[in-house]
């Protein structure tokens, strides 16, 4: 594991940190939005905070696949166990998300339905082959980076003719969160918004490419990183995105470029785009609905899209009335600004989608960095 | 496990291909059968050949009693580094020794679903016996009971132990004081990720082993090297990791604590592993590591004696008591920022991206 110390090592962060404090202009603020969930979560984790000088500014994005799943698609997952019986299998931290009427996919479970945790698809499809006589269902969730797994799946149960697996398909896509925060029109009624560039998101750019991302420097004059997300990596990406600032520039950068590059992974592109196609409109937690950024299976797939095989209804489910995600996850405010924070809201039970997996912001806030919101304890 | 059949009239229990059935927790001449060819067999001590059903036993004078007990429910039953059986006597030995007692006796309760193969209780109670005689501490009574298929993981074990402390000897959660220093007897996360590893759908291939083991040798040396008082705390950081073990006992002495990340090892496996899974080493599991809050002009000393016992050797100090009226675990990132060391809300789950 020499290679992830590599990207771990204090005294690189330090210099890396003086750097910083020595090229951020201290007359003017800079406010970075890091998009993806991972990085949020390194920053907390490692403390990348304390390292920053106070102009410079990190602001958590939509980009934890988790959080941004909507409750309604939760309550489909768990009315396909316990209504329709089916055996229902998601990725880990789905469990614990808070569905309606008190449930969640692990209190569900508890409640006699079939819901298991998988670490691949193909885990699923194993689960359907060995339980003819059930209705498997894979609740599939994430950006571009989980999407390829998730295709690959369906087309190879349709060359099985597996007729008891299906997928509940919740994919999204990123550029489109990224043009809905710089865009919606929640954000003029919020006053100015205070970005001035994003860390891209790395597993999810190593699918797609750099190109993607291209039209938000080039439309909207904000400078994109992308990034990896061990902490070396992060703080890398702070600098190159100070110094795009400083010069007025408004590029895509590559700090990723051991993985990412511009094309993305032309095969993994291609069969999701075999078995997807764009919704026109999809749900996001704490956004609402936002216009072509999500995925559906193809009519070619419908005998394996859960959504037609079951005919199941959609229903719509606010967060918390006082809730201020929206706000939050488009950098407007803060998570200590909610009055829900920490009182009512907590990781043990979350009200909005910034709580609900430790890489939201305000879980990561919570977690990891509430001490900063308080007068700190000095050694004995 | 009063046996007058005489084993000649019967025939010798098929450890090769036979299989638990529900006679075997009926109390009938088959229940006899299991206990004496298996269990009185493997765990043998002249308690448990009373036969009685309970076991009458000796306290050692200026003493008090210390007794602890823990259910076992393991998946998988078999891991790298130990089993089921060897857990059950391990846990329960370091639970009783984290209050500075010597462990004396144990008891084991054994449910076993019906289908379950012999063989692999065979070795599950072998390696409890083995595990029981490694740390001079018997199994001196126990009861089976056996529930239908399905009804059951294939086994879960619950013992008992029961120790003796000093009357002047004690210790506790409650009793960090700020100022204070936290030591940690070595690399954490292995038992829980060593699990992980053979979990079925999960299986990475790995060369982790569990860390379980007894610990009472380590804390009978541990307090040998300081005055009665200079260890106000031991615990073992099992199921929560070391961030959980830390938080209550934060919360129980009404302390903070400071530590520094990079004084807490973690073997590179565990941390690949982890990084793998999106999980954190501080929540993860341990069974063979010990958590001792010293007071600070002992602490060199008692460090020492850790550094010198087999399951100390890697130990190190790893934080100090701080006086917090939040309680907050904090800590110094390897980076030189800060975080809090949270308590974990509900299970660790992989995250998705
Ligand atoms: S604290 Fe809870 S309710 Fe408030 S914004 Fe965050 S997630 Fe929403």
């Amino acid at each position: 594991m020499k290679h992830i110390d590599a990207y771990r090592n204090g005294d690189l962060a330090r210099g890396l940190a003086a750097t910083i404090a020595a090229e951020a202009k201290p007359e003017r603020q800079y406010n970075f939005m890091e998009f993806c969930g991972g990085h949020t979560h390194a920053l907390a984790r490692y403390g990348i905070v304390d390292l920053l000088p106070a102009n410079v500014r990190m602001v958590h994005g939509p980009g934890c696949p988790v959080c941004v799943l909507p409750i309604g698609r939760i309550d489909m997952a768990i009315a396909l166990a316990l209504e329709h019986t089916a055996i229902v299998c998601t990725y880990g931290d789905v469990l614990r998300v808070p569905a309606s009427a008190g449930l969640s996919m692990q209190k569900a479970k508890a409640r006699g339905a079939d819901i298991r945790m998988v670490y691949s698809p193909a885990d699923v499809l194993q689960i359907a082959r060995n339980n003819p006589s059930r209705e498997v269902v894979f609740l599939a969730i994430g950006f571009e980076t989980t999407t390829p797994p998730t295709a690959l799946v369906i087309q190879q149960a349709q060359r099985e003719n597996l007729p008891n697996f299906s997928v509940l398909c919740c994919h999204v896509l990123t550029p489109s969160a990224i043009g809905h925060i710089l865009t919606s029109p929640e954000v003029a009624e919020w006053g100015t918004l205070p970005l001035d560039g994003f860390v891209g998101p790395a597993h999810v750019s190593i699918i797609i490419g750099s190109a993607p991302y291209e039209p938000f420097a080039t439309q909207f004059n904000k400078p994109v990183v992308i990034s990896g997300f061990e902490p070396l990596d992060v703080m890398q990406s702070i600098l190159m995105l100070v110094r795009q600032v400083n010069t007025g520039r408004a590029e895509v950068e590559n700090q990723f470029t051991r993985v990412v590059t511009r094309e993305g992974n032309r095969a993994a592109q291609a069969v999701c785009e075999q078995v997807f196609e764009l919704r026109d409109s999809f749900e996001w937690r704490g956004l609402g609905e936002v216009a072509h950024s999500a995925l559906q299976i193809r009519p070619a797939y419908a005998a394996w899209d859960a959504e037609k095989k079951f005919t199941l209804p959609y229903l719509r489910v606010p967060d918390h009335k006082q809730c201020d995600c929206g706000a939050i996850l488009r950098g407007v405010k803060r998570p200590t600004d909610c009055k829900l924070f920490a009182t009512v809201c907590t990781p043990d039970n979350p009200m909005g989608s910034c709580m609900v997996s430790s890489e939201g912001s305000c879980a990561a806030h919570y977690t990891y960095g509430r001490f900063r919101d308080i007068p700190l304890v000095t050694h004995p | 496990m009063n046996t007058t059949a005489k084993a000649s009239y019967q025939r010798p229990l098929d450890f090769k291909r036979g299989r638990i059935d529900m006679n075997h927790g009926a109390g009938g001449r088959q229940a006899a059968q299991l206990i004496e060819e298996l269990f009185v067999q493997a765990l043998d001590n002249p308690y448990l050949r009373q036969g009685n059903d309970g076991a009458l036993l000796d306290i050692p004078a200026g003493h008090r009693l210390v007794m602890a007990t823990d259910a076992h429910v393991i998946s998988p039953l078999f891991f790298p580094g130990g089993d089921i059986g060897s857990l059950s006597v391990h846990g329960t030995l370091n639970d009783v020794a984290m209050l500075g007692a010597r462990p004396l006796y144990l008891s084991a309760s054994f449910v076993l679903e019906e289908g379950f193969a012999l063989a692999d209780l065979q070795r599950i109670v072998a390696s409890m016996a083995h595990a029981s005689r490694e740390a001079g501490v018997p199994v001196v009574t126990g009861d089976t009971k056996v529930v239908e298929r399905g009804k059951g993981d294939g086994v879960y074990i619950s013992t008992t132990g029961i120790g003796v402390v000093p009357l002047d000897c004690h210790i506790s959660g409650a009793n960090a004081k700020p100022g204070d220093v936290v030591l940690l007897s070595g690399s954490i996360g292995e038992h829980g990720m060593a699990v992980l590893s053979q979990r079925e759908s999960l299986a990475f291939g790995t060369t982790l082993v569990s860390d379980s083991a007894a610990l009472h040798t380590l804390v009978a040396a541990m307090l040998a090297a300081a005055p009665n008082g200079a260890v106000r705390t031991l615990r073992d950081p099992t199921r929560g990791g070391l961030a959980t073990t830390l938080n209550e006992i934060t919360r129980q002495s009404a302390v903070g604590m400071h530590l520094q990340e990079d004084a807490i090892a973690v073997l590179p496996q565990v941390a690949g592993a982890c990084e793998l899974l999106g999980l954190d080493p501080l929540y993860i599991a341990n069974e063979g590591k010990l958590v001792a809050v010293v007071d600070a002009p002992h602490a060199a000393s008692v460090l020492a004696a850790m550094q010198a016992h087999p399951l100390g050797h890697a130990a190190s100090q790893i934080g100090v008591v701080t006086a917090d009226p939040h309680h907050f675990v904090q800590m110094s990132t390897r980076f030189g920022g800060r975080r809090v060391v949270d308590w974990l809300s509900g299970e660790p789950l992989p995250r998705i991206c």
